[in-house]
């Protein structure tokens, strides 16, 4: 080694700033290749794993941010049809109210008419047992008339007091009759 | 200067250590990424997990923290490859049996920078049309009689000087941080040969100094692989947006 660096030395014509052009060839092919070989193979390699790994980690993001976005969605949604629901809830409760406002009047009419009809039923009734009572009497004053006739011949001139009495009765009774009758 | 050649053995010329280490390193990041990427699961193992961390450092750190908006996918590839690829190639310097930097001979420096170089003014031209040679040299908001002063810096410092120094600092760096190892290593060899044990002594200290260095040279591997794409990463920028600069 020694005797080499002392043989350089002692040539004094090699010059270190002038290249050796074979190693300048060897230098430029070397790193032609080098060059090839990052170029196709090893920056698109690690390029590829860098965007994978980028776009799992940003995939997993999005992914999150969906989970979360339906998660809302789906609590919108409830919230929505829990209101829809009371909302209902209110509806039916007011047209059951209402509902059965109507069938109170309903009743109360049909009650009301149901005891007009009654009434009108038995006013027809008392009319045509009235008109009955007038028919049977007609025919009953004709045959108490005719008895109180007989009787007042019968009697006839023993009392005249007894007799006038009975005539005013008669009248008396009479009127009291025709006044129920023209009733 | 350099190391006699593999093949022919011991040539001045030929197939040289620095080229098999070339080829290896090209051959290490494609295995390595091809093996952490082959299973691609949503839930990482381990090697996946570091080739993701790897990946996602160029891919966050430089390409869109720099480059910035929709576009910075377009310049990924090329940013990791250079990342990784002169990363391995110091890391080199680090590791016993192999111990040499690729960088330290500067034909692959200038590859690399020579590549940056003509990307960065392609996208320029392609985004600004030949004006971007106006927007990248004339700055605006500047009175015009300095204007004879500023355009002829800034056409040496943006078209000249700046792949010059892009390559220059990568391969010196790792030849600087070669050599100071190198120079350690002999040293120690040296001291410790020595009859006197005074002398034999004191190639421990030269031990631990140069285990420092080494600690230092590995952070600096990995941070002239940072800086070198990062720099890259500033220059497709400034092409991009060269009307806002």
């Amino acid at each position: 080694m020694n005797q080499v660096i002392i043989s350089a030395a002692t040539e004094g014509e090699t010059n270190p700033l002038v290249p050796n052009v074979w190693e300048m060839g060897v230098v430029l092919v070397g790193f032609a290749v080098l060059m090839f070989i990052v170029v196709k193979f090893i920056v698109p390699m690690f390029e590829k794993t860098f965007a994978e790994r980028a776009e799992a980690i940003e995939g997993g993001i999005a992914k999150a941010e969906k989970a979360q976005a339906e998660a809302s969605a789906a609590l919108e949604e409830y919230k929505q049809q829990l209101t829809d629901a009371r909302a209902e809830a209110n509806r039916i409760r007011e047209e059951a109210r209402a509902e059965g406002a109507q069938i109170l009047a309903d009743l109360k009419e049909k009650a009301a008419a149901e005891s007009a009809r009654i009434t009108a039923q038995a006013h027809v009734q008392i009319e045509s047992e009235r008109q009955a009572a007038v028919v049977s009497l007609r025919s009953e004053v004709g045959t108490l008339a005719t008895t109180l006739a007989g009787r007042i011949v019968g009697e006839a001139l023993n009392d005249d007091e007894r007799s006038a009495r009975v005539v005013d009765r008669f009248l008396a009774d009479l009127e009291t009759q025709n006044a129920g009758a023209a009733k | 200067m350099h190391l006699p050649a593999i093949l022919p053995w011991g040539a001045a010329d030929g197939f040289s250590k620095q080229m098999l280490l070339v080829i290896l390193s090209v051959v290490i990041i494609a295995t390595f990424f091809l093996l952490a990427a082959r299973k691609q699961q949503l839930v990482p193992g381990k090697l996946q997990f570091a080739g993701e961390m790897a990946y996602g450092f160029v891919r966050n750190s430089i390409a869109k923290d720099i480059i910035g908006g929709k576009d910075f996918m377009k310049y990924v590839p090329l940013l990791f490859s250079l990342f990784f690829f002169i990363l391995v190639n110091n890391i080199y310097g680090a590791i016993p049996v192999l111990q040499l930097p690729s960088f330290s001979h500067v034909g692959g420096a200038y590859v690399l920078a020579g590549i940056v170089y003509i990307t960065w003014i392609a996208i320029g031209i392609k985004k600004n049309g030949l004006k971007y040679f106006k927007l990248a040299t004339v700055p605006s908001g500047v009175p015009v009689y300095i204007l004879p002063l500023i355009i002829p810096i800034e056409i040496i410092s943006n078209f000249l000087v700046r792949p010059v120094t892009h390559s220059l600092r990568l391969f010196a760096t790792m030849l600087a941080g070669h050599l100071i190892v190198m120079i350690a290593g002999s040293g120690i060899e040296f001291l410790i040969m020595q009859e006197n044990l005074l002398l034999k002594g004191t190639s421990v200290l030269v031990l631990v100094g140069a285990i420092a260095m080494y600690m230092l040279e590995a952070l600096i591997m990995a941070l002239q692989a940072y800086v070198f794409t990062l720099l890259t990463a500033i220059y497709i920028e400034g092409a991009l947006h060269a009307d806002s600069h």
